[in-house]
């Protein structure tokens, strides 16, 4: 994938003479020059309000935005584009989820999330659970980082309404085999809503929203090269028709009285006020540029380079990698620790060499409560991530131990 | 290679009253969340009737943090010993810079505080 580097500008920025070597992809994406182009576009030549003017350039504006939505469902092949509503990303995603089932929770339900979650994908739900006698309840991992599927039959219960589930871990790269998932929980509690985090999986990996049969996909634009203030939510038709709106304002509204509203169809009914419209026009083109590449590359290419830091972070004494021992079962994210030397030194080392990657617990806690960790660091990958910058990673960590081991 | 200098690498490899007294007049510990960094101060006093005049006789701390926060410790507990209570109280963020001898980045001050926030809290529980 060795040309599509030129496709990054920030690729080409030097900070002290030296290259930026970007292993934090999992937190955002680096965008492509034609994204970049796509949104000054838009605010260069029509940036005008949609779906409200009959002038030209409004005209423009909307059907780009509109046009944006199609690629976002042809892309997780939604099987309609009104399925797909904007949001500011999956953060807003789940809320407006979560806002709207959490309603309609009753004593004696119970909510599932996996101990993987990402704060965004467990707080909402525990949230919703708290005061409310609803148990929250958690699938753990076995000692690899998979998830324990043998206990799905004890955790969910035919009272479980929601089961929030990542597809991919951001900290352990774990793959969840999401449709086999939600067939188990239809099996068990047939009405339970399976609401897949699909930030880590989107942006990496064909997803075909029909084949994992979940009710509700979200993601995000930032992290598959598109802009930072959208993302996305698929929901079922029938059950976005149910879900109650999330806020109120212009643009969702097809009538108000004095004494009364009456809502637009979704998607409609979920984007309240002006939207992110340069955003979501930005996402698109990260879409037609994904497809150019194709979603089989991108994964193959992030499973070689995994495979890569795997075996060359093996040789590295006292270094820990956590979640599944090969490639195959994860994604390009692998958090680890080196013995006796606190993660935010690491990471403070490392970016002496302007080699970028995260210290801490990654927005997952619980997760790190649940391993007996405070911290990890750790290297994400993406189509532009080479076996160079694996290698920079490999001998940063080299000179870390050098320093700091006592 | 400016923030692991050798003074804090020979700070946070061989840290300075590291560890714990007898009997303390006050222990406290606090944490960095974020960072998972915990930090306990103990100190015994030298006088501990007159607030102001509470020099320290002896102190330790103990806890698991990065080498800023570990070197930051180490040199607090070592100046703390040669200072009169007022003057550890209205010590500072420049005074810990000046200390370290480096300059830190927004993402590392809270690192390099956090040890000058527990002696803190400890010296007004006198
Ligand atoms: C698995 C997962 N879920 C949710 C999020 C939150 O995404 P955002 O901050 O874009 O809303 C992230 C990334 O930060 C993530 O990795």
């Amino acid at each position: 994938m060795a040309d599509v580097i030129k496709d990054f500008p920030l690729l080409k920025r030097k900070i002290n003479g030296k290259p930026i070597v970007y292993l934090d992809s999992a937190a955002t994406s680096l965008k492509p020059q034609s994204v970049i182009d796509a949104q000054d576009d838009y605010y260069r030549r029509y940036s005008a309000n949609v779906h409200r003017g009959i002038y030209a350039i409004s005209e423009e504006a909307t059907e780009a935005y509109e046009n944006a939505r199609k690629k976002v469902a042809g892309f997780i092949h939604a099987p309609s584009v009104n399925e797909i509503i904007f949001t500011r990303g999956t953060t807003e995603s789940i809320n407006l989820v979560a806002a709207g089932i959490g309603k309609t929770l009753i004593a004696g339900d119970n909510v599932v999330v996996t101990i993987m979650e990402h704060h965004s994908n467990f707080v909402p739900w525990q949230q919703r659970a708290v005061g409310k006698n609803v148990e929250f309840r958690i699938l753990n991992i076995d000692k690899n980082g998979k998830l324990n599927l043998n206990d799905l039959d004890t955790v969910i219960t035919r009272r479980t309404r929601v089961l929030a589930i990542t597809a991919v871990s951001n900290v352990l790269g774990t793959i969840n085999p999401i449709r086999d998932i939600v067939k188990s929980v239809r099996r068990i509690s047939p009405h339970c809503l399976v609401v897949v985090d699909a930030a880590q999986a989107v942006p990496h990996m064909v997803v075909d929203v029909q084949t994992w049969g979940a009710d509700f996909v979200v993601f995000s634009g930032h992290k598959m090269l598109g802009p930072t203030g959208i993302g996305v939510l698929w929901g079922k038709t029938e059950l976005l028709e149910q879900l109650h709106p999330y806020q109120y304002g212009g643009e969702m509204i097809a009538e108000v009285h004095v004494d009364r509203t009456i809502f637009k169809k979704p998607p409609q009914k979920f984007e309240a006020g002006t939207p992110h419209i340069a955003g979501a026009i930005g996402l698109g083109t990260a879409i037609d540029y994904l497809q150019s590449i194709g979603m089989d590359n991108v994964r193959a290419h992030e499973k070689e380079i995994t495979g890569y830091t795997l075996k060359q972070l093996s040789a590295i004494v006292g270094l820990q990698i956590y979640g599944p021992k090969t490639a195959e079962d994860r994604g390009g994210v692998i958090a680890l620790t080196v013995k006796d030397v606190h993660p935010h030194d690491i990471a403070q080392v490392l970016n002496e060499d302007n080699i970028c990657i995260r210290a801490g617990n990654h927005c997952a806690m619980p997760l790190h409560e649940h391993l007996g960790l405070v911290a990890t660091v750790r290297a994400s990958f993406y189509l532009y991530t080479t076996r160079e910058d694996i290698d920079a990673l490999v001998e940063g960590l080299e000179k870390v131990k050098r320093l700091l081991s006592k | 290679m400016d923030l692991y200098r050798d003074l804090i690498l020979d700070h946070y490899r061989n840290p300075r009253n590291f560890g714990h007294l007898d009997k303390p007049d006050v222990a406290v510990e606090d944490h960095n969340v974020s960072c998972g960094d915990r930090m306990v101060m103990e100190i015994k006093f030298k006088v501990k009737s007159l607030k102001s005049k509470a020099a320290i006789e002896d102190i330790r701390f103990s806890g698991e943090g990065c080498a800023i926060s570990q070197a930051s410790a180490s040199m607090l507990t070592e100046k703390a010993k040669t200072l009169a209570a007022e003057k550890i109280l209205v010590l500072t963020l420049e005074d810990i810079v000046e200390m370290l001898g480096t300059t830190l980045t927004p993402s590392r001050v809270k690192c390099a505080l956090l040890p000058l926030e527990v002696l803190q809290k400890a010296m007004i529980k006198v």
